[in-house]
Order: structure tokens, then sequence, then C-alpha cells
């Protein structure tokens, strides 16, 4: 079983998002950019299916600029077998990034289509589930165990409140939460290795999507700051705080 | 402009979930509702009680137990024949469904709105709410979810809904739902708490946690919280994370204990009424979101506090 794994290119996690001054969007120039963390879990337990024989081929997948060319080869040092960079420098919106995946699935065949539950730049939460509906296959969202068996696949998925257990026929599509598992750093020889595994290229037009936007970003502004209030002494200067705002048992 | 809202129940009850999002959609226009699953009457009744709901569809079939999305959305897909917006909660069973209807209906999504600017305008938080966006949809019907802190609740009462049944619906055959595990809380829950407790990494154990944290929850009727890092350390289960990748609370009054205040908490817990910090360094980040805070150590602090309120 192949499994495919679109991962994208984002601002660092740990990199405080600044909001450009004109109210076009946040400043990426000369910022840290890494693989959206959500898609690292996603690689990771690509390669862990393969590792337990599951899957056979693991193939990572980018819709971004020529430097996405980078979080490929990361998932490439990862583990994944050979990677797709569907070259573009428009921000390619969720509905378009799924008709793409659709096109790239049609023509691999894969058992699994493993995304992020959302990329952390746009937070839209919606590649994977539009990607199900585009191929009619069943959706396992917000994963934190997978367990292929046979023709369907088990998913444990992050709920409100929870946990809940679906079974989903193959072909499935799975996003990933948190704690589906810990990805692996890549080792100094595997990072050279990933150098030389295969990367083709492509554009959207390839696969025949119009990745034109429909929804228009008007601006972009800070959100509403909060101050810092007052320290308080001690237990009880606190507690006589809170029961004038009628806080007590 | 007709509505129509995704009502979020749990076979019994609609829930409280559902409440922001009639608000929302009022906004836009008439509002009708889509109740589905099996043996749903008395929810639909419920339903069509809240105040400014037109019609309300019930879709009464088993194949729709469990929202399953993969048969409920062609049904939602369906019913947007005849309605111009789609608007789920963003609960984890909204996000689950309203992107496989929006594709289905070949129309991008408008996530997590935070408010309604115009008939087809919205603010919407990106980047964990570190930056809000503007954003106006081009398409010719809009599907949208909602964030249950951003708008008011619509009251459960007053509204006279009619109450109509809608098309069988079918099972697509490719999934089922094999079982759930909910935490089960004598305590109101993390989305909708008045009051909530959240403890950090500081408190070095789950033992800790259960000793200092639960008691003042408890005293106060307060849900539990937690941050990512007392999540990643297994001091309690994730469906307590508060945070920009777990759960987005607004309550009246959060209390921050052990908690320095990572960009990814403040995230989750920023739009609260009230903040109340306890940790004893004093340059914790914390302590700048904080309307009141306490410089000292949890372990004496807290145990006082649930003493003396």
């Amino acid at each position: 079983m192949k499994i495919l794994v679109p991962v994208k290119r984002v601002l660092d996690y740990n990199v405080k998002p600044r909001v450009k001054s004109d109210g076009t969007g946040v400043d990426l120039a000369n910022v840290k950019m890494s693989m959206n963390p959500f898609d690292e879990i996603g690689i990771e337990e690509a390669i862990r299916l393969k590792e337990k024989g599951v899957a056979t081929e693991v193939v990572a997948i980018s819709v971004g600029p020529a430097k996405a060319q980078e979080t490929l080869r990361t998932a490439l040092a990862m583990g994944a077998d050979r990677a797709i960079l569907v070259q573009t420098d428009d921000d390619v919106e969720p509905l378009a990034l799924a008709k793409i995946f659709k096109a790239i699935a049609d023509a691999e065949t894969p058992g699994l289509v493993i995304l992020g539950k959302q990329a952390i730049d746009g937070d839209n939460n919606q590649t994977g589930q539009m990607l199900a509906a585009l191929t009619g296959w069943a959706q396992g969202t917000f994963a934190s165990a997978v367990n292929v068996e046979g023709d369907h696949v088990n998913v444990t998925r992050e709920v409100d409140g929870g946990l809940e257990t679906v079974k989903l026929k193959l072909p499935a599509i799975v996003t990933t939460d948190l704690r589906l598992n810990e990805p692996r750093y890549a080792s100094l020889p595997n990072i050279m290795k990933a150098k030389s595994k295969p990367l083709d290229t492509k554009t959207p037009a390839d696969y025949g999507v119009d990745t034109a936007p429909r929804v228009k970003t008007v601006k972009v502004s800070e959100p509403p700051v909060r101050s810092a209030g007052v320290k308080v002494a001690d237990v009880d200067e606190l507690v006589a705080k809170l029961k004038a705002m009628g806080v007590h048992s | 402009m007709k509505t129509l809202v995704w009502v979020e129940h749990d076979g019994k009850a609609v829930k409280d979930a559902t409440l922001a999002v009639v608000t929302a959609a009022s906004k836009l226009g008439e509002v009708h509702l889509l109740v589905a699953g099996s043996g749903v009457d008395a929810v639909a009744k419920e339903a069509a009680q809240i105040a400014g709901v037109g019609k309300v569809h019930v879709a009464d079939n088993a194949a729709f137990d469990h929202n399953l999305p993969e048969n409920v959305a062609p049904l939602v897909a369906e019913l947007m024949a005849s309605h111009d917006a789609f608007l789920a909660p963003a609960t984890t069973t909204g996000k689950n469904i309203a992107p496989r209807v929006a594709a289905l209906l070949d129309v991008m999504q408008i996530s997590e709105i935070l408010s309604v600017e115009g008939p087809k305008t919205f603010t919407r938080p990106i980047y964990a709410g570190n930056a809000i966006a503007t954003v106006e949809s081009s398409d010719a019907k809009l599907v949208l979810t909602v964030r249950g802190t951003a708008f008011d609740k619509a009251a459960t009462s007053g509204g006279s809904g009619t109450v109509e049944a809608v098309g069988a619906g079918s099972d697509a055959g490719v999934s089922s739902f094999v079982g759930a595990e909910i935490a089960k809380q004598d305590r109101p829950e993390l989305t909708s708490a008045k009051i909530i407790v959240s403890g950090g990494r500081a408190l070095g154990s789950s033992e800790k946690y259960q000793e200092v944290i639960v008691p003042l929850a408890d005293k106060l009727n307060a849900a539990l919280g937690a941050s990512r890092a007392a999540v990643d350390a297994g001091y309690v289960p994730n469906d307590y994370q508060v945070g920009q990748t777990g759960k987005i609370v607004a309550p009246q009054v959060y209390f921050a204990i052990g908690i320095s205040g990572a960009i990814q908490h403040l995230a989750g817990m920023k739009d609260s009424k009230t903040v109340v910090a306890i940790n004893k360094d004093e340059d914790a980040p914390i302590f700048q979101v904080a309307d009141f805070g306490l410089v000292a150590d949890l372990f004496s602090a807290v145990p006082d506090l649930t003493a003396k309120i």
C-alpha cells in the first residue's frame, strides 16, 4: 500500500508572527520556516506504517514555492521514499489544494492519504475533509491512533470531551492530531541520503487545477491586546478581589 | 439570505455550541436548523424553541447517528440547494463535517468566524489568533464554522420554528462508528464553563494536579484545564488542553496556575473575561495578560486560596 502525505512549509511554530504594518498579511521575510508540525506527524505515521510492513511506499507532496523543496527534503530525510513539488508562488486555498491532491491520488492510487489536521498559518482545518469529499473516501480526522487491518483502517479521533473510534474502508483519508506520535529527527546520514531521493516538480496546471482564490483577504490586523492588571500581595488580597467579583464557593 | 445551521446534539438534547451559531446565522438572514440522527424528535422540538428559528429540518435516519461525515455531508449538500449559507459550530463535529460539505458544493469554507462584517465578509483568527484576518467570499454560497466564544448564545426559548421531515438519506457504506471513550465529568465542559482552573508544568506530577488544582475547581464548580506542557508531561489527558492546538476558551474567570504563558497557551485563553495567574516566577509572560497576578509558590498559595474562597 502506498501512502501520500502532503506537507506545507509554514512559519516555524516557535516564531511569533508579526502583522505587516500595511495590514496585508503576516511578515514572512527573513524568518525561520519549517514543516507544519501536524504534517511532520503525518510523515512520521506513514513511515511507521512502512516500518510495520503495512505500507510499501511513502510519497511526500508539497504545493508551494521553490523553497518548499527544503520541506520535502526534510520529509525524505525522515524516511519518505520520494517527493512531488507542485510549484506555485500563489497562496493556494484548501479547496484548490484538495483538487490537486485528488488528481495526484487518481494517478498514484494510494491506500491512505495522511494530512495534518490544519496548517498553523491559515488554521483552516479543511484540506483533508475536502479531499475526502472529492474522492468519496472515508475520513478519520484528528487522529490519535491509526490501525490498518485488512481492507479497512480503525482511526481513533480526538473529539470534544474524549476519544471516538471509527472504522473506515480503504482507501481513506486521515488527518493527524498532536498525540498521534512524536516525529523523529532526521539523522545526518539520512539527510545526506535524502538529497539523492527522487523529487518531481509539477505545476497546478499539470493537474488542471485553477488556484485563483475564492476568498479575498481584505486586511490582516493585530488581535486586541490584553493589558496586564495588578499584582496582588497575597492570597487574602486575591480572595477579596475575587469575592468582590462574585467569585466564591 | 436563507441559512442552514447544524444542530449539535447528543441524541437527547441540543448542545450549547449550537446557540452561538444561531446568533451568527441570524446576522445573515433567515435561520433554518438541521437535526440529523435517529429518534431525534425531542431534540427537534427543543431546537424549534430557540429564539429566532424559522424552520427545523429533521433527517431521521440511523445513518446520521454519530455524525459520520460520509453520510451527513451529502444530506447537507442536498439541503443547500434551497439555502444560501451553511453554518456549523467550530467543534470537532462541525470541523469534521463542514469542509466535506463545502467541497461537495465547490465552495471555499471560511473557518472559525469571529464576527459577521457583511453578507459575505467575516473576521477570523489566523496564526493561532496572533492575527485577525478580514475575509470576503466570492462563492455563490457560504460554508462557515463559527467560534462559539465569539457570539452570544441565542435564547433557548421564545422561538416557534416549524418542524419538517426531510430526505431519507443513506449510508455511504464506507465508514462506521466503533465506540467512544468520553471522559465522564461531573463538572462543566471546558468550552462552556463560567470558571476554569488550569494547571501547568510547574505542578510537577499528575498527583500534584489532583491534589492542588482539582480541589479549587471543585469548590468553584469550575472546569479543569491544563497547558500543553502539562498534557505533554502526562499530568492530565489531552482533552484538558487549553491553547492553540487544544481548546479555545473564554470563561468569566480563568485561573492559570503554574503556567508560564507560552504564546500557544495564551492563544487559547486570552479572551477570558478575567485572568488570575499564580506563578512563582514574577517574570512569567502570563502576568502580562493577567488581571490579578500573585507571585507565590503555588503549592502553598493554591490550597490556601481553596480554603479561603
